[in-house]
């Protein structure tokens, strides 16, 4: 049975916090398709969160398709996320780009901003009404 | 069971000079866990005993679980702020005394549970118990009653860290089972913002917003901008404020708000702090929690 940490600092909405934790478990293989999801009486008991917020996590699961709810029985994992391996090729450039960053000067915090500030273009939601600044190009 | 638990409209309530509640008008939708949040004699113990039935409106409507307040009180729970128990009484007699009183409701399973947390001694009398001891055997009887709304008068405020992380899971995890309504009232908004779902603000005496957190978070927004304040005049301004050469304010968007602003969604605590340092600030009760204004008003 997985359990589920609540991080009120994070900053991360408390559902989301659940999908990540389950994706998660599913990349680490802690969960396999076939297990069951604790119910959301033993989430909210063990972390003191609404029940709605871990049936809103559940279903983004469940749209997913990762997870899908039998009536009566309860949430059962579907899919395994497949995570890239240890020796794939994405993970060797990576450590190749991220080591010529290193020799360029740049901290790990620096990386790490780059990085996310990458990944959050490539995977940016369809722009809305509003703006928002970015962080400083690096 | 009707979808309503608690339908308000223009209630109040006077002790004396005071006026505790000056028009007070919203609706809980059923199996939502709301929390009453507002400053030191904002109303908020005024309004849970008067839904409790233990007091009548001055004047206005108020309907709960689908009946008068009196009529509910067999299938409502109430634990009031002081959590009244016979000091002379055991903890088991207590329990027992829940048992009597509530024939064919009583859970004495759950009770048990609630009392299980606190390694309490049920040959204890209740005068010889502490504050948060007496809040756990005050919640065991709310809870054992199975009730269909719990109404909890600031009801973590004497516990511990670990007895209040453990008993607001009880409590959620029986509001996830049975489907209950639970109304607590705070000042302390961390310890309500992941349990809640839906929230009712009261100062001086009346409703400032009202609606599932959700909805309430995202109906404003955040903005900072090098701009001046009066670029934010299409939109309801709640608080704003000069920070630099610019402005940030915490408004309601009535529409697109154009570009260089940085938008952020403000978290719970930035959204009730700003509206309680603004007073003047227009309400905002999200559609499906307002009560239409209705001709005939009992007084």
């Amino acid at each position: 049975m997985v359990e589920y940490r609540i991080d009120r600092r994070s900053g991360v909405a408390t559902y989301l916090q659940i999908v990540q934790q389950t994706r998660q478990a599913l990349r680490l293989g802690l969960l396999e398709p076939g297990d069951k999801l604790p119910t959301a009486r033993e989430v909210v008991e063990a972390t003191a969160i609404n029940p709605n917020t871990v049936l809103k996590a559940y279903r983004e699961l469940e749209r997913e398709g990762l997870v899908e709810a039998r009536r009566g029985l309860g949430t059962f994992v579907r899919k395994s996320l497949g995570s890239a391996p240890a020796d794939s090729p994405l993970r060797g450039e990576l450590a190749e780009w991220t080591a010529r960053a290193r020799a360029a000067g740049l901290e790990k915090d620096d990386v790490a901003a780059l990085f996310g500030a990458v990944l959050e273009e490539q995977f940016a939601p369809v722009e809305t009404h509003t703006t928002s600044t970015q962080g400083d190009p690096v | 069971m009707t979808d309503t638990a608690i339908e308000a409209y223009a209630l109040t309530k006077r002790f004396g000079r005071r006026q505790a509640l000056r028009g007070c008008s919203f609706r809980l939708p059923a199996g939502r866990v709301c929390a009453v949040v507002g400053p030191n004699g904002a109303g908020k113990s005024t309004l849970l005993s008067l839904v409790a039935g233990l007091d009548r409106p001055g004047g206005g409507t108020l309907t709960v679980l689908g009946t008068s307040p009196a009529e509910a009180r067999a299938r409502v729970a109430y634990v009031a702020q002081d959590k009244p128990l016979h000091p002379r009484l055991s903890i088991a007699d207590t329990l027992r005394l829940g048992a009597e009183l509530n024939p064919g409701r009583w859970d004495m399973a759950v009770a048990e549970r609630v009392l299980a947390g606190g390694a309490l001694d049920p040959g204890a009398r209740v005068r010889t118990l502490s504050g948060g001891q007496r809040t756990r055997v005050a919640l065991a009887l709310a809870l054992g009653k199975r009730a269909e709304l719990l109404l909890l008068d600031e009801p973590m405020a004497d516990l511990d860290p670990l007895a209040r992380h453990q008993l607001m899971g009880t409590l959620m995890a029986e509001a996830a089972e049975h489907g209950t309504t639970v109304v607590m009232s705070s000042h302390i908004v961390g310890e309500l913002a992941d349990a809640c779902d839906h929230l009712l603000l009261v100062s001086d005496g009346q409703v400032r917003l009202g609606g599932g957190i959700d909805d309430l978070v995202t109906a404003h927004a955040l903005v900072t901008g090098a701009r001046p304040a009066a670029d934010l005049a299409p939109h309801t301004v709640i608080e704003s404020r000069a920070t630099g050469r610019g402005v940030t304010a915490l408004i309601r968007p009535e529409g697109p708000l154009g570009g260089g602003w940085d938008v952020e969604e403000p978290s719970l605590e930035e959204l009730l702090l700003a509206h309680l340092r603004s007073p003047d600030a227009p309400p905002l009760i999200t559609p499906g929690t307002s009560v239409p204004a209705r001709p005939e008003v009992t007084a």
